[in-house]
């Protein structure tokens, strides 16, 4: 709320002081011998917005499902909202709990409407009451603005509409911190916007965010901090003024150069 | 004594269809239940658990089921079990349906796209909850047609059983041939039986698979 003022400056300083929610320590992973992550170190702030970009195969993908364990890591330390990740159950149902994330492709459940989609894991997992459930699906639909698609099926909203409602159902478990794997990539051109303008949104109310997008004008315009990765590292990482108009890695300026070239 | 074949031998032949049906449902449910647990232990995370769900596939779709239904019969006796055949045929009906339902099934589960096991446990949602509410749900929509399918395969299954010593009606034909000496009219009237049961559940069969083939919502 703080920020309302200047909804999307970024040049409000990152919350450094801030505790740290995800902290990833020399994170390795390999898929048999091909290693997809060298020695990752990574903090996120509370109220912190990063933006992770790179050429495709690089590893970006990988990295955020590291953080709520869609992959597992082989070497390293992986602490969320001061959750050590380790190979028990229980550390995983605390963190997934707290870590909302959105895929490209949506992943809507296609058998359950609109509402049910938002209400179903604070009813399975935190066992709130219906009526509460119902109440905070709706607040967020709004929040999203579509809350007159509540009683729909997945299957008769349109592509923006879907993610929009993806970001509703992570927002009805209240996470922490919310991981976006190129959340607009799938999406027709004249419905990104939609989109972006909910995650802006998002931003605005200080939720911490971790935007795996190709979009420049969003990582300008709401990122603290921009992350190049390339080949399984991450190579350089700016604030981004400082990381598109004087990028420091020849690596850097060659993906920035094809990716502005579009 | 040779009779001709008249009105009661038909209804004989006709009254030993409900042995043929509650056979059929037994092992279909039976079958069922134990098949859940061999598609759910067949896409499990867990080694153990999917090796011996394909065993136990393997076993029972790598062998004739008359050896089955033999080896359970013959089998309990061994183990000093006094089994009717009735239950005999019973159990053995549903080891077998398990199987396969387990398998058709296990294609099912794993048709449902990876995105929905994802998205669930992104969620905070564990197995047994990501299963009921997410993947089954959907499983269940794609299992449909094949199971109605495979039922027809489980009532031509039970007439093995009349070689047990099960009534039922390919049984009841065997009996009403002995008397009447008459297997092409007795034995076509027991194939006609079977179809009147099967044919509809095959039609059935296709048009779910058409329903369902047609695009989604
Ligand atoms: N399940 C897997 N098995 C083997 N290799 C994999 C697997 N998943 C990903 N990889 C490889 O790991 C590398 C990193 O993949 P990742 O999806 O993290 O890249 P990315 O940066 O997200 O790329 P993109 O921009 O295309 O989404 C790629 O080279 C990919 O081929
Ligand atoms: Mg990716």
């Amino acid at each position: 709320m703080a920020l309302a003022t200047e909804p999307t400056r970024n040049g409000v300083a990152p919350p450094m002081s801030a505790d740290v929610v995800i902290r990833m320590e020399g994170v390795q992973k390999w898929y048999d011998q091909f290693q997809v992550l060298k020695d990752i170190d990574l903090e996120v702030h509370r109220g912190e917005r990063i933006v992770i970009c790179g050429p495709s195969g690089s590893g970006k993908s990988t990295l955020i499902r590291c953080i709520n364990q869609l992959e597992r890591h082989q070497k390293g330390r992986i602490t969320v909202n001061g959750v050590e990740l380790g190979p028990h159950h229980r550390q995983l149902d605390l963190v997934r709990r707290e870590v909302g994330m959105v895929f490209q492709s949506f992943n809507l459940f296609p058998h359950l409407t609109v509402l049910e989609n938002c209400m179903l894991a604070p009813l399975k997992v935190r066992g709130t009451t219906k009526a509460e459930a119902k109440a905070t699906a709706m607040r967020y639909l709004e929040r999203v603005r579509i809350p007159e698609q509540a009683d729909k099926y997945p299957g008769q909203l349109s592509g923006g509409q879907q993610q929009r409602v993806a970001i509703a159902r992570s927002l009805c478990m209240n996470p922490k911190v919310m991981l976006f794997d190129e959340p607009t990539s799938a999406l027709d051109p004249e419905m990104v916007k939609e989109v972006l303008d909910t995650m802006i949104g998002l931003a605005e109310d200080g939720m911490t965010m971790l935007c795996v997008t190709h979009e420049m004008g969003f990582a300008k315009s709401v990122a603290h901090r921009v992350i190049f990765m390339d080949r399984g590292e991450i190579v350089e990482q700016n604030t981004p003024e400082e990381f598109f108009s004087a990028p420091k890695s020849e690596r850097t300026r060659s993906f920035l150069g094809q990716i502005l070239a579009h | 004594m040779i009779r001709a074949f008249g009105y009661n031998e038909f209804l004989f032949l006709l009254s030993a269809v409900q042995w043929t049906l509650l056979l059929s449902v037994i092992a279909f449910i039976g079958g069922g239940i134990v098949g859940l647990f061999v598609a759910l232990g067949r896409t499990s995370d867990v080694k153990p658990l999917r090796l011996l769900a394909t065993g136990y596939i393997q076993l029972f779709q790598g062998t004739p089921l008359l050896m089955q239904l033999f080896l359970v019969f013959f089998g309990a006796t061994v183990v000093g079990i006094d089994m009717s055949p009735w239950v005999a045929a019973a159990v053995g009906l549903t080891l077998n349906t398990s199987a396969f339902l387990g398998e058709i099934w296990r294609g099912c589960i794993q048709s449902v796209p990876r995105g929905q096991w994802e998205a669930a446990s992104s969620l905070g949602l564990r197995y047994p909850g990501l299963m009921r509410y997410v993947i089954l749900p959907q499983a269940v929509k794609v299992a449909v047609p094949p199971t109605v399918g495979y039922l027809v395969q489980v009532i031509k299954g039970t007439s093995l059983a009349a070689i047990i010593g099960f009534v039922e009606l390919t049984r009841a034909g065997q009996i009403v041939n002995n008397a009447t000496f008459q297997p092409f009219l007795v034995f076509g009237i027991v194939a006609a039986i079977y179809f009147a049961l099967c044919w509809p559940l095959s039609l059935l069969s296709q048009r779910l698979e058409a329903r369902y083939a047609a695009p989604s919502r």
